[in-house]
């Protein structure tokens, strides 16, 4: 096996440690820790945008990068805590089911999401084909995230997660969709966020919690 | 230049109401915004009858016959709930559900929402599409939990993370879509524009492309309503305000139907198999069988109504899966009656909720006596979506069965069982609401059902005469979709 | 190379461990003492408890097995054993065929098994408590060192040590992701096995709280010597094992008398880092209660099979 160039490496350092922030989100059990490692799988794919702006020279990712510094280092996490500290919620409490658990069905989502994008990863002709995997990872594990949490909050950090990973696959596959969707897809999360902002005002006040078992009352009657 | 118009009015109505929308002009102003979009959508249409597919601005926008019957159809109906929603939001108001803050908010979602369709229905290119598709998701989401029970939070919730999570799925296909796109049309924005695409789809990697149409479809098919997927679509039409529930029912899943027959064209083309069509019937069937049984369990009747969209985008889904001339024009015919259809229903049933202040079935009673307009409107509306002739239901219907008894015999079985016992549970649950004895109070205003019947008359007309430059369209509509 | 240089430096490694064995648990406790603003007792420490122990006459129970005699010898069989063939300053050590990964963890696991049935030996309940966890947390930590050490040898393409040493160390510096991995569950593993925070406390007195200790409490004077050197020389030998893996630099060949002095130097400088390092993560960490060691344990064993899944996706 030759040894690869260097960016490469680094590219695929980025990679595995967004892997491995994925993961720390799935047992992380205090909401502010999860919206840090939010902020800092965003600061990872910054870096890893920037290492692919500058080996591949193409210069529209730096304002890629620049786009996903400013709102998902930034804006966003900055929103969240504002949220948590005026909704006062701390603490998850347990998962659906217990951690370990969810490890072990992370695992199994992992090697699946690794079959899944290995034919796409052979026609790729990007020089980060190989992250191809490790987005669709992020992505499964990001909605994993989202059914195990009990609290609104923690799915809404999941769901952002997944937005991360669609990023991370957009770019590792195709050096970055167009600016005007990418401009547009940024807007979107972004009052998504603002949405559930709200939202969580609403649900507290008519619930007293933000707990998604009260919000499990409409079934089929 | 009326594609100016069709995307600027309603946005620019959005903004005036975000600030005059609590005011007591505002469901008029609200009204005349629509208005000013049905004529500029009239004229698009006009325009494009006389002049054939037009490639607007810098390739950014592309209006053929396929998308501009929808987007006069989504103004039509636009303009008609935004009629019925003037006198049905003041009795809400007098009946102390909402305050004019929150009717503010309303009103401005309601023309930013019309943006967002119109410019998911008119843009040429596929991210712009899914940025649309999520707008719209974003703009209802507040609307449907607009009285703030605990019910309709519960509703928008659920609504939020499905259709939030589905649409995360819809873009992975599209980075698929763009990957592929880009390896023939090179980097950049041309990659994403349908017409480029549609033009060298026998050029794209069939793997990736049929990758990224599993994920559109269940991406852009949660939106539909397409089963197991439909969970947020019940609760979010019970939940929330009557207009937005016609709007929902008969708007948002067209055009989300619309996204995934675009992407079906390509990957036809790029697979050369039915893989597509195959997949599309599976889920379509599906749903028809899903709604149907539930159908029958209902208690409250806009979640009825809410199965009974489930169904019929489930047949419509189903029709578009089968291709080929004939199934396709009676998916266009379906989109239009449906549509008309649903929202002429949900006017009657939302005013008959008003009248009983209830939704369950059970507890509405004697409509025709209290008053015969909602009474008869409901009845004809429930024909008219169960598919009793004449009205134009029963003509597309009838062409689906016939096309699917040709090419699939094995599918006919359960589309029929399904489609009687859809039947038999609407027709059972609404005949008693209707007839019966009237214990319910009269309105404090007048409900508007003019809206009901001109939608009715549309759809026996449609049954009855389909006019041949409507005939035509349909037929190039469906030549495009092939 | 030949065999007596080989020999001598097989003799060599082998003294030298075991007498800077203590003077590691010593500069642990030292660093940790700093770390907490307080005066420790020494790095000398150790050497003066284990020379008391020695001159103490040893108390058995009346229902005391030659097994619970054995155990201690046994155990201190097994680590030095370990320390030795572990390629600490050289490589190509006689021993060294012998130094199989796998083969390591097997001599572990032995030394575990023993001393597990002496602490249930006498009869005591806090014995056969102790005994319980630490079976419970070498169940546990076993399939993630395993995993661990597989992700190591995918690149080397061998179980050895020695091979694996060797290709690292002759190598270019490349970042390899998996490795990143498999050196964070390594250090997971390392705190679960030498019982130091965050799984268990070394310097506690609370018998409940206790794991290995609890296993230990009925031994006295020399036995107890054995059984204090026998844990230097296992945290000795796993820091050694990690710098093998993840850090090759610095180790000579054997009969290099040349690279000898470097090796030393590099040596000294490895296990103070660590040492400090090690003292550092224990002062930041609390003790877990024992009911989470699993998922201690469970993320260590999932972050190794990650670094394996990441091998075979971006190094392949």
């Amino acid at each position: 096996m030759t040894t690869l160039p260097f960016y490469a490496q680094m590219i695929n350092l980025c990679a595995a440690l967004l892997l491995l922030l994925a993961f720390a989100m799935l047992t992380q059990r205090r909401i502010v820790s999860l919206i840090n490692l939010f902020a800092a799988q965003g600061v990872v794919l910054v870096l890893s945008t920037l290492v692919v702006a500058y080996s591949t020279d193409q210069s529209h990712l730096y304002y890629s990068a620049l786009l996903t510094l400013v709102l998902k280092v930034l804006l966003l996490p900055w929103i969240m805590h504002r949220l948590i500290r005026a909704l006062n919620v701390r603490w998850d409490v347990e998962t659906l089911i217990n951690i370990p658990a969810t490890m072990l069905i992370g695992i199994v989502l992992v090697i699946f999401a690794f079959n899944l994008a290995t034919p796409i990863s052979q026609i790729a002709g990007t020089v980060t084909k190989s992250t191809i995997g490790i987005a669709t990872a992020c992505i499964l594990l990001a909605f994993l995230m989202m059914i195990t949490r009990r609290k609104a909050v923690s799915q809404v950090i999941g769901f952002l997660a997944m937005e991360n990973g669609l990023f991370l696959a957009a770019t590792s596959a195709t050096y970055g969709m167009p600016m005007v969707v990418e401009l547009g897809i940024a807007l979107d999360v972004l009052v998504a966020t603002l949405l559930f902002g709200v939202f969580f005002f609403h649900i507290r006040e008519t619930f007293e919690s933000l707990d998604i078992h009260h919000l499990e009352k409409l079934k089929e009657r | 230049m009326e594609l100016l118009l069709v995307l600027g009015v309603p946005f620019a109505g959005g903004i005036l109401l975000g600030f005059w929308g609590h005011r007591g002009f505002a469901p008029e102003l609200n009204s005349g915004m629509s208005m000013l979009t049905f004529l500029a959508a009239a004229g698009l249409t006009a325009r494009i009858i006389t002049d054939g597919p037009i490639l607007v601005w810098d390739e950014m926008f592309f209006v053929d016959s396929f998308n501009v019957f929808l987007v006069a159809l989504t103004a039509f109906v636009a303009l008609t709930t935004s009629l019925f929603s003037r006198p049905y939001m003041r009795i809400e108001l007098d009946h102390g559900k909402l305050t004019p803050i929150r009717l503010r908010l309303y009103h401005s979602m309601y023309q930013m929402f019309s943006f967002t369709m119109l410019l998911a229905l008119l843009t040429n290119n596929v991210g712009i599409l899914w940025v649309a598709m999520e707008a719209a998701t974003l703009t209802t989401v507040l609307l449907v939990s607009l009285y703030r029970t605990p019910a309709s939070l519960e509703a928008a919730w659920k609504y939020f993370i499905l259709c939030s999570v589905g649409l995360a799925q819809a873009l992975f296909g599209t980075i698929l879509l763009y990957f592929a796109a880009e390896k023939v049309l090179g980097p950049g924005g041309t990659a994403l524009l349908w017409t480029h695409l549609n033009a060298v789809k026998g050029q794209l990697e069939p793997t990736v492309l049929g990758l990224a149409f599993v994920f559109l479809l269940v991406g852009y098919g949660t939106k539909v309503g397409l089963a197991p997927l439909h969970n947020w679509l019940p609760d979010a039409h019970a939940e929330g305000p009557t207009p937005i529930s016609a709007v929902l029912s008969g708007l948002l899943l067209n055009v989300a139907l619309y996204a995934v027959v675009r992407t079906k064209v390509l990957v036809e083309g790029a697979l050369g198999t039915h893989f597509a069509g195959n997949l599309m019937m599976g889920f379509g069937l599906l749903s028809v069988v899903v709604a149907a049984f539930l159908l029958s369990h209902q208690k409250d009747v806009k979640r009825l109504f809410a199965y009974s969209s489930v169904e019929h985008m489930g047949l419509m889904t189903f029709a578009f899966g089968m291709g080929g001339a004939l199934a396709t024009f009676a998916g266009l015919l379906h989109m239009t009656v449906h549509s008309l259809t649903k929202s002429a229903i949900f006017f009657a049933v939302g005013h008959a909720a008003q009248k009983s202040g209830t939704q369950i079935i059970a507890d509405i009673r004697g409509l025709i006596d209290s008053n015969p307009t909602i009474g008869w409107g409901l009845m004809l509306g429930s024909l008219a979506i169960l598919g009793a002739p004449p009205f134009g239901v029963f003509a597309s219907e009838f062409m689906i069965l016939t096309v699917a008894m040709h090419e699939h015999p094995w599918a006919t079985p359960f589309l029929l069982v399904a489609l009687g016992v859809a039947f038999a549970a609407i027709f059972g649950k609404v005949q008693p609401m209707v007839f019966g004895t009237a214990t319910m109070p009269r309105l404090p205003q007048r409900p508007a059902l003019i809206p009901v019947f001109v939608h009715l008359a549309l759809v026996l007309l449609l049954g009855l005469y389909i006019p041949p430059y409507l005939a035509d369209w349909y037929r190039q509509a469906a030549q495009l979709i092939g | 190379m030949n065999i007596t240089s080989g020999v001598v430096f097989q003799v060599l490694q082998s003294v030298l461990v075991l007498l800077i064995a203590p003077l590691m648990l010593g500069w642990v406790n030292q660093c940790r003492a700093w770390l907490q603003n307080r005066s420790g007792a020494g790095i000398w420490q150790p050497y003066h408890v284990l020379h008391k122990l020695f001159h103490k006459d040893a108390v058995l129970a009346h229902n005391a097995s030659p097994l619970f005699r054995a155990t201690p010898y046994i155990l201190f069989g097994c680590m030095w054993l370990a320390v030795g063939i572990v390629p600490v300053l050289a490589t190509s050590l006689p021993f060294a065929p012998a130094a199989d990964v796998i083969a390591l963890v097997g001599l572990f696991a032995l030394a575990r098994v023993f001393v597990s049935l002496a602490g249930m030996d006498v009869g005591t309940s806090f014995g056969t408590l102790g005994a319980r966890r630490e079976m419970m947390i070498g169940f546990l930590a076993e399939p993630a060192m395993l995993m661990t050490l597989f992700t190591a040898s995918l690149i080397s393409h061998s179980t050895s040590l020695a091979t694996i040493v060797e290709t690292l160390g002759q190598r270019e510096f490349v970042i390899h992701p998996s490795m990143a991995f498999a050196a964070v569950a390594f250090l997971m593993v390392l705190l679960a096995e030498n019982a130091r925070i965050p799984i268990d406390n070394p310097s506690t007195h609370l018998e409940l709280t206790m794991i290995h200790e609890a296993m230990i409490l009925e031994y006295s004077a020399r036995h107890l010597a054995l059984i204090e050197w026998a844990a230097g020389l296992k945290l000795t030998a796993y820091i050694t094992i990690g710098f093998a893996i993840f850090m090759p630099w610095g180790i000579a060949r054997a009969g290099d008398w040349v690279g000898m002095p470097i090796a030393l130097a590099a040596l000294v400088l490895k296990l103070a880092a660590a040492g400090a390092g090690l003292a550092l993560l224990e002062t930041l960490s609390a003790k877990m209660r024992i009911f989470r060691a699993p998922e201690f344990l469970g993320t260590a064993f999932l972050l190794a099979t990650l670094g394996m899944l990441t091998h075979f996706l971006l190094e392949t």
